[in-house]
């Protein structure tokens, strides 16, 4: 009797407490390893953007197409030398004032003047007319659109600035406004129930930025995130064993590469980038490494990077006696303790790399332990990565392994004319110009002939595969937990949103 | 009573001048080293601003043209020197906000888990040091002694992960990380204390077998007050006074500790921004931080001085 009454009590108890129960949550967390400490766009864009704080004239979707942001539609001249954008009526900032023309004129012109990449593109003005934003360039410029969608040309509100034109506050126009901001490691967002589009389907939101993957791993399996961005491969494989949450790894356009000094006597015959090229066991590195085994770069350009990635290119190859057979034809013969020694110089060189990622220094030890097999003695420098851009200067970088990103703008022509047009780059080609590579960039960047862009794509990959300015090693997953009963989240490829006003919690 | 006050303003004047000193000492040394490091700190700086995908020779030219970062050395500590003497520590070269600002919101954090991991520490150190003080060679106190060892020569960071496992991920009982409410400073309070603890149960420990094995102790009983109130008038109060210098030795040990611990929590306390800002090459966040520490180092020294007066009547009839 005793047993059942309290068995009773227990179904009224449930049977009570149920509709409290069965109310959805509205409110995410979300961790991920970036800290935000600053207010400025060139600074925290990143984060700014993919929170949905602060919006572009040019929104883009996860395949890289532009679509309208703040501007509904873009126009150039016939020349190409002016660019219109008109902008969307009727939006506001979260502090209720309005967008303007003003006011992206204002954040844009303060994006050129920085460090960035606006700076990069070949503008001449950027001026307010007639309610439009108007963007004069000195040459033709077909990529300036997907530039307006990168993290750096956000538009945040006139009254983010202090008298002296310093950002000090996170007022933009998206879907969700900042409620409380704690440098370095949070943001609690609120949402904007005035925005333009389709509002957020959450209330709140609230960003953590915990710089360890172990501590991130823990926030994921405890359930205190909802999402969790950056994992690393052990919390990865852990996390794919708990119930509650799903684990996603989505390819993202970038690339773990090495960047040779092709100038430098050891290297300046593509044969020996060639050897070092088939010397890469990049099979192991994705299987082991990485722990993705089809993650293996055999080309420079990801798959997400679809135009420009090729299915047809010879790929890249792993194979010792080739490579082996590629330093003797250079004349290099392997002296008494097995390096290789050529007018007697020995065959040793140093990497430079650093450990912000963490895969880079066990890559770069891999491919000490692979390249003694050849013959080539190669010391290993982990440091800071800004010592890449200063040995690329300086002349003294033997060679470099680093992570870049082609996707920063829908359209990687940006960064690509960066890294290997005229002169190279820092992040690029070194020592190495090559002049049908240059008059190709230059078509890509001009035309708005699609087929046109696509022969001139597929001669500068073509031609980067051949010639190895720098070398793919693997590419880069994008790896994601989320609570299982998490529904709606996109994985943007490009990494430009979180996709934070699109989600919202299943019903139990 | 005037002698307290004069022995408290002496204190006092003594800790004042020797924060002065030691706030120009730790901007002049934390300048040095931060010049001694090698490589070139327009592009560090740049590469902390911009991250590495926009960072190259050109965002490292504009911010040494910004920052002034080619005139001589002493050009820089000069300026530095003078606005400090006006109370100005500068805008981070960084994040380009007022240091001050900067040093205020993760202080406080950063106080606050300090002051949990103390309070920890004593919840722990206290009752352990006193029950196997009174039992010395015991069973308890040898297992003590053993975990104490232990505890001690676990890294902050490791300790940090298990309670956490434990704690947040299998009981549920308190949050991995951030710092949403008092519930957040659970965790990181006591991984701190059990490392403070682990040393400070065997000080107390050793104070109260001092107190116990005295001649005053002997005399308490024999003039015929309990065993209950020999310990808590004159035992314990005796005890305190080493277990309170010592606590004041163990700061070091917390600001060391902080630094770990802070980025293992994701909380956004002092020691963190120190590691990030030496990492970017923050001059400006590194000379502040350091004079911060410097500063609540003598701080927390005077609180002891005082406090240790306070305990002791001998030092305040000098």
């Amino acid at each position: 009797m005793l047993k059942s009454l309290s068995v009773a009590a227990a179904i009224a108890l449930t049977a009570a407490a149920a509709p409290a129960f069965a109310e959805t949550r509205s409110s995410v967390t979300i961790a991920s390893p970036w800290e935000v400490a600053s207010y400025d766009p060139a600074v925290a864009g990143f984060t700014i953007q993919k929170l949905q704080i602060m919006e572009n004239l040019v929104d883009a979707d996860a395949t890289g197409a532009l679509r309208p942001g703040l501007a509904t539609k873009w126009t150039a001249s016939e020349d190409g030398l002016t660019w219109e954008f008109t902008l969307r009526e009727g939006v506001r900032f979260h502090d209720g004032s309005a967008f303007d023309a003003e006011a992206a004129v204002l954040a844009l012109t303060r994006a050129w003047g920085q460090p960035g990449l606006l700076k990069k593109a070949p503008i001449t003005d950027i001026a307010a007319q007639d309610g439009k934003v108007v963007v004069t360039l000195e040459t033709p410029f077909t990529a300036l659109p997907a530039f307006m969608a990168h993290a750096t040309t956000i538009i945040p509100a006139p009254a983010a600035f202090d008298a002296e034109g310093k950002p000090v506050a996170l007022i933009g126009t998206g879907p969700f406004a900042v409620s409380a901001f704690t440098p370095p490691q949070s943001i609690s967002l609120l949402r904007n129930e005035a925005y333009w589009g389709e509002k957020a389907k959450l209330e709140t939101a609230t960003y953590l930025a915990a710089g360890r993957a172990e501590t991130r791993a823990l926030l994921a399996e405890s359930g205190d995130a909802d999402i969790v961005f950056t994992l690393d491969a052990a919390g990865y494989s852990h996390l794919s064993h708990v119930d509650t949450i799903e684990t996603s790894a989505v390819p993202i356009p970038r690339v773990v590469a090495l960047k040779v000094n092709s100038g430098h006597p050891f290297f300046n015959d593509p044969k020996a980038r060639q050897a070092l090229s088939l010397a890469i066991p990049r099979d192991g590195i994705a299987r082991a490494i990485t722990r993705f085994p089809e993650a293996a770069a055999d080309q420079l350009f990801p798959p997400a990077l679809n135009r420009w990635h090729s299915a047809t290119i010879e790929p890249l190859q792993t194979d010792l006696e080739a490579a082996k057979t590629l330093l003797a034809d250079l004349g290099w013969v392997p002296g008494d303790d097995g390096i290789l020694t050529r007018d007697g110089e020995r065959f040793a060189i140093t990497l430079r790399t650093f450990p912000d990622r963490p895969e880079l220094p066990l890559i770069a030890t891999a491919l000490q332990d692979q390249w003694r097999e050849i013959g080539i003695e190669l010391e290993v420098s982990v440091a800071s990565y800004s010592e890449i851009p200063a040995g690329h200067q300086d002349g003294s970088l033997h060679v470099a392994l680093y992570a870049r990103n082609y996707g920063l703008t829908p359209d990687p022509i940006g960064s690509v004319l960066q890294d290997f047009g005229p002169g190279g780059g820092d992040w690029g080609a070194m020592g190495w110009e090559n002049q049908k590579v240059v008059d190709a960039l230059k078509v890509i960047a001009s035309t708005s002939d699609q087929e046109l862009r696509q022969t001139n794509i597929d001669t500068v990959a073509n031609l980067l595969q051949q010639e190895l300015p720098v070398i793919p090693v693997v590419w880069y997953q994008h790896t994601v937990s989320i609570d299982k009963n998490l529904e709606g989240v996109i994985i943007d490829p490009l990494q430009r949103s979180y996709g934070l006003s699109e989600m919202y919690w299943a019903k139990d | 009573m005037a002698h307290y006050f004069k022995s408290v303003l002496t204190v006092l004047a003594a800790r004042g001048l020797q924060a002065i000193i030691v706030a120009v000492i730790v901007g002049i040394v934390s300048f040095a080293m931060m010049q001694a490091l090698p490589g070139d700190a327009a592009f560090r700086i740049a590469a902390g601003r911009y991250g590495y995908d926009m960072m190259d020779a050109a965002a490292a030219e504009a911010v040494r043209l910004e920052l002034g970062l080619d005139a001589p050395w002493f050009v820089q500590l000069w300026g530095w020197l003078g606005q400090l003497a006006q109370f100005d520590l500068g805008n981070s070269l960084v994040y380009g906000t007022p240091v001050v600002d900067e040093i205020a919101t993760q202080l406080g954090y950063s106080l606050l888990l300090a002051g949990g991991a103390i309070v920890a520490s004593l919840m722990i150190a206290l009752p352990m040091g006193v029950a196997t003080g009174l039992n010395p060679d015991s069973l308890l106190d040898r297992i003590c002694m053993g975990l104490s060892v232990f505890l001690r020569a676990v890294p902050a960071f490791a300790l940090g992960v298990v309670l956490v496992l434990v704690f947040a991920v299998q009981l549920k009982l308190f949050p991995v990380a951030g710092f949403r409410g008092i519930e957040n400073l659970i965790l990181p309070s006591f991984t701190l204390g059990i490392g403070l603890a682990a040393v400070s149960n065997r000080v107390v420990r050793d104070a109260v077998v001092d107190a116990m094995n005295s001649d005053w102790q002997l005399f308490a009983r024999t003039k015929g007050l309990s065993a209950r109130l020999t310990l808590a008038r004159h035992v314990l109060r005796n005890a305190a006074l080493p277990v309170v210098t010592y606590v004041g030795v163990q700061l070091a040990y917390l600001i060391e500790g902080v630094v770990i611990v802070e980025t293992v929590f994701a909380w956004p306390g002092i020691g963190h921004a120190l590691v990030h800002a030496i990492f970017g090459r923050d001059i400006a966040m590194v000379q502040g931080t350091a004079l911060t520490l410097g500063l609540l180092y003598v701080a927390l020294n005077l609180c002891v001085d005082l406090a240790c007066r306070g305990i002791d009547p001998r030092e305040r009839a000098v």
